[in-house]
């Protein structure tokens, strides 16, 4: 190998490791992506480490512990490029509906010994602790669009996502609307493409798990899936999956909350 | 990196490589005994036992799928159980078929990354999967070809690979057509070949010469090998449903790790996963799988830790031939679900992940919310055994250097293929002590 070679390394943080087996998924061009890159830090793939700094650095998973707020600075420290990958590094995850608990609700059930355990009271994405260069979305990520995102890092050119809405892959793959048609309760008209609209095709209503398409009226999805009949409460459920973390999904959310809560005391 | 000192050895790992998940380990040698073994876990918790109090309780399998991204397969298998339990939900044939196929494409796809991308590289000398590629191009095509053939049954049957989108509590949104279906036998053929090859490659690797005295917990299903369904049984006469067995389950939380550690009631440690399958089930294994294991040298039982490979390859061979029969027997159950009542209760749910025995417990109240979840994955479970198997493998393996020590250490880490994004999430949880 060629000393300018550049240099992957991948990161976890809170997370399930979906995101990073994704990499591992890309059976056909893993090679090929071995020979392209020297792989400097990967541990669920291998024992070797090599210092940085890295030309590209992947980082899955989200911020909750005060080891972690300083780790990934001297990642950042040490990485040309960081990419974010992942519902967890982007948005906080599905663990960020600790950040909806009452301070203390989920230490005070979960512990034998607290004491042991230095867990944050939130779970926060990646670009609240430092700056980042790319975020790629989903829970999981898609493997095509994990290999655009770093093949454009290697050649220095911006990945081409696609930023419209579930709606329209599902309008390309000609299914049914489970919304108009059946009434389900699906969140792709706010939700960014990516998945290929999976839920749909199997139907049922898509939940979320890209995260919002950029200027998604989450406020209109919800008023039209009340009218349809959905309590309030369910549909805050809807909001607060594996994006609540997400500020546009997470108000959404706690709107319809406080709605339900008022609808009850009446 | 071990210290120099001849009376006293250190071996210590920080990063534990080639597992899913943050892990360190730690062993002190003194005089030439193993001292204290510490697997260290510092994955942080994921709290998912607290926030699923207040969720809908069909919300669990998809919930529930994001503790592991790797066996996402096996946290819905069981989180449907557990609710179907709760709620006196039986599913039809039909049903039961597809999860157990889209099973089978999960212990496919985790067994031979596993196998061929995380355990051979310590057999062969080699850092990673990578550089055994160099060496070893053909095994590692085996691999991922394998891999390959597991996704697209993940993805046909579940919709995708990773945190599939069909599966509910009843059983499916869409059942998939006979076609979909058919267009799998093919690649499961080829699979096949490629997994009895596996098994041959894998049999031919030197293994040390260490022995465990385990006490296996697995599931035992009436004439099959377990996968989705059965009852849990022990190599010391344990026979018993899965919500007997949930009672018996104590969980400690230990100061050096954040996955709680379980234990069974009377304090004796256990261990499950493929080792203990294949002890309580080898009788049960088809054909092909049971003459694979016999050509590997394989008896009924298998007590050494490092030849767990080989029985991971053969679990590959059943989960080819099982999938076969499964896609040639194929009729879309029609409805693809069963309808989920309304009221509450309280269920247990127990199947084989990849990596062993996972069960979920949920209360769940009149309407439909859970108000309490245990979920105990399989890691958590093996943790105390597989220090006593570093305690082992480090006290027969003294004379090695100091940096083959250190990696044979990990490998009987390895071994056990342990999920620590799993065993950790599971702090998160209400304990319930019995």
């Amino acid at each position: 190998m060629t000393p300018d070679v550049p240099t992957l390394a991948v990161w976890k943080f809170a997370s399930c490791d979906g995101c990073q087996l994704s990499l591992l998924d890309c059976e056909d061009e893993l090679l090929a992506l071995a020979g392209a890159v020297r792989i400097a830090h990967f541990t669920e793939m291998t024992r070797a480490h090599i210092e940085g700094p890295y030309d590209v650095s992947l980082v899955e998973g989200s911020i909750t512990t005060a080891e972690d707020a300083e780790r990934i600075l001297a990642i950042r420290a040490a990485s040309h490029r960081l990419i974010t990958i992942g519902a967890c590094a982007t948005s906080g995850g599905v663990q960020a509906l600790r950040n909806f608990a009452a301070a203390g609700e989920f230490v005070g059930v979960v512990y034998a010994h607290p004491e042991y355990v230095s867990s944050l009271s939130t779970s926060t994405p990646i670009s609240d602790h430092v700056p980042v260069d790319f975020e790629l979305n989903g829970c999981p990520i898609d493997r095509h669009q994990l290999l655009e995102v770093i093949t454009s890092s290697l050649v220095g050119r911006r990945p081409v996502i696609p930023d419209h809405t579930v709606c329209q892959q599902c309008k390309g793959r000609g299914a049914v609307c489970v919304l108009v048609a059946h009434g389900t309760p699906c969140l792709g008209p706010v939700t960014r493409a990516g998945c290929g609209a999976l839920c749909p095709a199997v139907g049922r209503g898509c939940y979320g798990c890209f995260g919002p398409v950029g200027g998604a009226n989450t406020g209109a999805l919800a008023e039209h899936l009340l009218s349809q009949g959905m309590a309030p409460v369910d549909a805050s459920r809807l909001f607060s999956t594996f994006y609540s973390g997400n500020e546009v999904f997470g108000r959404q959310s706690v709107s319809l909350r406080s709605r339900a809560r008022s609808e009850e005391a009446r | 990196m071990t210290s120099p000192d001849e009376r006293r050895r250190t071996v210590s790992v920080q990063g534990l490589a080639r597992v899913e998940g943050e892990g360190s380990l730690r062993v002190e040698v003194r005089d030439g005994r193993v001292e204290d073994v510490e697997l260290q876990i510092f994955e942080p918790p994921r709290f998912f036992e607290a926030f699923l109090r207040g969720r809908r309780a069909t919300e669990a399998p998809d919930l529930t799928a994001r503790i592991c991204g790797i066996c996402p397969v096996a946290y819905q298998m069981s989180a449907c159980a557990a609710v179907e339990d709760a709620l006196g939900i039986s599913v039809h044939r039909g049903v039961a078929d597809l999860r157990r196929l889209l099973y089978c494409g999960e212990w496919l796809q985790s067994h031979s990354l596993h196998v061929h991308m995380l355990h051979a590289p310590d057999f062969l000398g080699c850092q990673d999967a990578v550089e055994m590629a160099q060496r070893h191009r053909a095994a590692f095509e085996r691999g991922l070809a394998l891999k390959k053939t597991g996704n697209r049954i993940m993805e046909a049957i579940g919709g995708r690979a990773i945190h599939p989108v069909n599966v509910k509590v009843g059983g499916f949104y869409r059942a998939p057509s006979r076609e979909e279906v058919a267009a799998l036998a093919g690649p499961l053929s080829d699979a096949l070949d490629l997994a009895l090859a596996t098994v041959a490659w894998v049999a031919g690797f030197d293994f040390p010469d260490v022995h465990g005295d385990y006490r296996f917990v697995a599931l035992r299903d009436a004439g099959r090998y377990p996968l989705e369904s059965g009852r849990v049984a022990s190599s010391d006469g344990l026979d018993t449903t899965p919500g007997g067995f949930a009672d018996l389950v104590v969980e400690e939380q230990v100061a050096r790790s954040t996955a709680l550690h379980a234990r069974l009631e009377n304090r004796l440690e256990y261990l499950t996963g493929p080792l203990a399958r294949y002890a309580l089930n080898s009788a049960q294994l088809p054909d092909v799988a049971a003459r694979a294991a016999a050509d590997a040298g394989l008896g009924p039982t298998c007590t050494n830790p490092f030849q767990s490979i080989i029985v991971r390859a053969v679990e590959i061979v059943f989960a080819c031939q099982e999938a076969l029969m499964l896609v040639e027997r194929y009729e879309p159950p029609d409805p693809p679900s069963a309808p989920v009542p309304s009221g509450g209760g309280e269920g247990t749910g127990a199947t084989e992940a990849p990596r062993g025995l996972l069960f979920h417990r949920y209360r769940i109240d009149q309407e439909g919310l859970i108000t309490a979840a245990q979920i105990v994955p399989p890691t958590s479970q093996n943790q105390i055994t597989i220090e006593s198997d570093i305690r082992r493998t480090v006290q027969a393996s003294l004379d090695l250097s100091d940096d083959e020590l250190t990696w044979r250490s990990e490998q009987a880490v390895r071994n056990h293929d342990p999920c620590i994004s799993c065993a950790t999430h599971f702090l998160d949880l209400t304990v319930i002590r019995r």
